[in-house]
């Protein structure tokens, strides 16, 4: 193409318009375009690398004090002198919510998603699907107290003592549902989790499903496939990249997550079996603490911060691999 | 043109008039700030000086006033004499309130539960588990508690209201000051933490056989059963604004420098056991002149004539003679 231009710049320039004078125009404001795009997206690093140095800044004499014990200690005392601080607990109760609300909102996500783009009849497919937009739109501290003044009570009334009675004297099970029934608890807040990261789950993998080429439908159909073997053979694999794309999505905001669970969690630093028993996460640690912390007891929660900035990057990371993985495994 | 030229000298005029009235800019402590905002309206009608106060938390308004970010910095927790010099500040008490224990037990009415420093310890530790405990039944004679398990509700941020109910049970239990201390944020042995004194209402008045604390204004306004205290002198006293402010009296201000007392577990055979003071901070000599002299005569009219809004709110103000000697230290100290 250059070429070529450049040969046409020749021949045209004896003409009624100065070619090479309109080209370098073009050409300038081509470079403009370039330079402030360019400069737009090196600012997002800049950026990014501006809050990890701040963070590390902030967290340093925690991490002088600390040291690498931060990571499994599990008693938090800022009261002490000097104060006691260790994160085991709250990246316990992170990890723990994240999990159980991903192990809730997976399954029905995807059931929903399959069930509006397979099964639903055409009437009702709007109505659901604007249901699941807006629970996306609804502000986390809505949640929250939805979860403190609702949910809570409920779950402490009805849902705990029936589990804790059904699994009482199970080995491990019976652990993990121990009581007492508590309003503020580790559960609460995992499904307060589920039902927010839900329509990341669902709208993702709607979109994703509606991609599968109709002919791949209709000939797994055509060869006499129930409905669940059509989702289960042809739906699910074709879409997977996209599916896990989705709930990678999901699993960043459930960690992250901050005032819905400062709500409902219960802010213990100890760590118990039950999950009915109140936790704590990073964020709501912060969140509760930061206001009237200072010195170390500050610098140990902006370790915190840190800690989950990484934490949320090798999520991330660890899906982007999984997808390029996948990637090569379908191309292959 | 001129339409133009009025709404830029309307827009100077709006600009300058709401940055003079923006003037006294203070921050700090959530406990006050109904009954500060209070009076910054009522004062605003009176002489048109507003007063602009964001409750950020008693740790946050001490950083702004070192900063000298605001004219004024409050908090719940006194800051120590040494640190009030080394930042050449003074600091004085504004207006009083009072923690009281809180429960939701079937059949039980607000002030017939006795409890003394060392019981609420021994439940906050986690050491006396159900409500037929004879630690509980010793105090209580005449109740029929239940055999249940005791909910243990606590606050989930750090604050001053923390800072005062851990400071008395430090003071009524040596072993509560060697395993948790006091703070705005303690390590919490037992308990669920609700966030600020409405979610630690809500969650008591939800949960049975639940125990929490919060200031007397939400005891009162929630309905909660609150339970009564055995104080210093051994007497059973209940949450009356005349039992808050017998604390106060009986507190030694005269002799305590730069005000540092902290009025829980106060002598007197009437004083309320759990009582506070939330504190306003100030440099001795601020960049802005002006706006600490009119920080100032704000806080003197507050004393003067803002106690009957102190009263509505369920705030305590301040005894006469504590008030003479602030007024003494203002013009000691303030260098205008």
């Amino acid at each position: 193409m250059a070429e070529m231009a450049v040969e046409r710049d020749v021949m045209d320039a004896a003409g009624p318009y100065d070619r090479a004078r309109a080209l370098s125009a073009f050409k300038f404001g081509d470079v403009t375009f370039y330079w402030i795009t360019r400069a737009c997206a090196i600012s997002v690093l800049l950026i990014l690398g501006g809050i990890i140095l701040s963070l590390i800044v902030g967290a340093w004499p925690a991490m002088r004090e600390y040291g690498a014990a931060f990571l499994w200690t599990q008693r938090w005392a800022p009261s002490a002198d000097p104060p006691v601080l260790g994160a085991l607990g709250p990246i316990y109760g992170t990890l723990i919510t994240s999990v159980i609300a991903m192990m809730i909102a997976i399954p029905v996500g995807l059931g929903i998603a399959v069930f509006l783009t397979e099964i639903c009849p055409i009437w009702l497919r709007r109505p659901i699907g604007l249901a699941v937009e807006l629970l996306a739109g609804i502000p986390s501290i809505i949640y929250g107290m939805w979860g403190f003044f609702v949910l809570g009570p409920f779950l402490a009334n009805n849902f705990q003592p029936f589990m804790i009675s059904v699994f009482d004297g199970v080995p491990v099970l019976g652990t993990i549902f121990a009581g007492p029934p508590s309003y503020l608890s580790l559960f609460n807040a995992a499904l307060i989790l589920a039902i927010m990261v839900l329509p990341f789950i669902t709208a993702i993998s709607v979109d994703v499903f509606k991609t599968v080429p109709p002919v791949l439908k209709e000939a797994a159909y055509g060869v006499g496939c129930t409905t669940w073997e059509v989702v289960r053979n042809v739906v699910i694999p074709y879409t997977r990249v996209g599916v896990i794309g989705g709930i990678m999505l999901a699993l960043g905001r459930a960690l992250g997550e901050t005032m819905a669970v400062t709500f409902i969690i219960g802010n213990s630093f100890k760590i118990q079996s039950s999950i009915f028993a109140p936790g704590t996460t990073i964020s709501a640690a912060i969140a509760s603490e930061f206001a009237e912390s200072d010195g170390l007891h500050q610098s140990g929660l902006i370790l915190l911060g840190l800690l989950l900035f990484v934490l949320t990057f090798f999520v991330l990371a660890a899906a982007r691999l999984m997808l390029m993985r996948l990637e090569k495994k379908a191309g292959s | 043109m001129n339409f133009m030229k009025a709404i830029v000298a309307a827009g100077l005029v709006a600009a300058s008039t709401s940055s003079f009235a923006a003037d006294i800019t203070g921050a700090g402590a959530t406990f006050p700030f109904p009954l500060y905002s209070k009076w910054a309206d009522a004062y605003k009608k009176e002489t048109g000086n507003g007063l602009n106060y964001q409750s950020i938390g008693s740790g946050a308004g001490i950083k702004q006033i070192v900063a000298k970010t605001v004219t004024f910095g409050a908090s719940d927790m006194p800051l120590k004499p040494e640190q009030l010099d080394k930042e050449g500040m003074i600091q004085w008490p504004q207006a009083m309130g009072a923690l009281v224990p809180v429960v939701n037990l079937e059949g039980i009415k607000p002030g017939e539960l006795v409890f003394s420093g060392e019981l609420l310890g021994d439940i906050y530790l986690g050491k006396v588990k159900t409500w037929n405990d004879p630690a509980i039944a010793k105090l209580n004679p005449k109740l029929k508690l239940p055999a249940d398990a005791i909910t243990v509700v606590r606050r989930s941020d750090g604050s001053g209201t923390t800072f005062l109910w851990t400071d008395y049970l430090s003071k009524a239990n040596a072993e509560w000051k060697t395993k948790a201390g006091s703070g705005t944020a303690v390590e919490w042995p037992t308990g669920v933490g609700a966030k600020g004194n409405e979610g630690v209402a809500g969650n008591v008045s939800q949960t049975k056989n639940s125990i929490g604390y919060v200031e007397y204004a939400y005891a009162k306004q929630n309905k909660l059963t609150y339970g009564a205290m055995i104080n210093k002198a051994g007497k059973t006293v209940q949450p009356t604004i005349g039992a808050f402010q017998a604390a106060a009296a009986n507190a030694d201000w005269a002799g305590a420098k730069n005000y540092f007392v902290i009025l829980t577990d106060q002598p007197g055979e009437a004083s309320w056991p759990i009582t506070g003071a939330t504190f306003i901070l100030m440099h001795k000599d601020a960049t802005d002149k002006a706006a600490s002299k009119e920080a100032i005569k704000f806080f003197k009219w507050a004393f003067e004539k803002g106690d009957k809004m102190a009263e509505e709110l369920d705030y305590i103000p301040m005894p006469e003679p504590v008030v003479k000697l602030i007024e003494k230290t203002w013009s000691a100290d303030i260098k205008s």
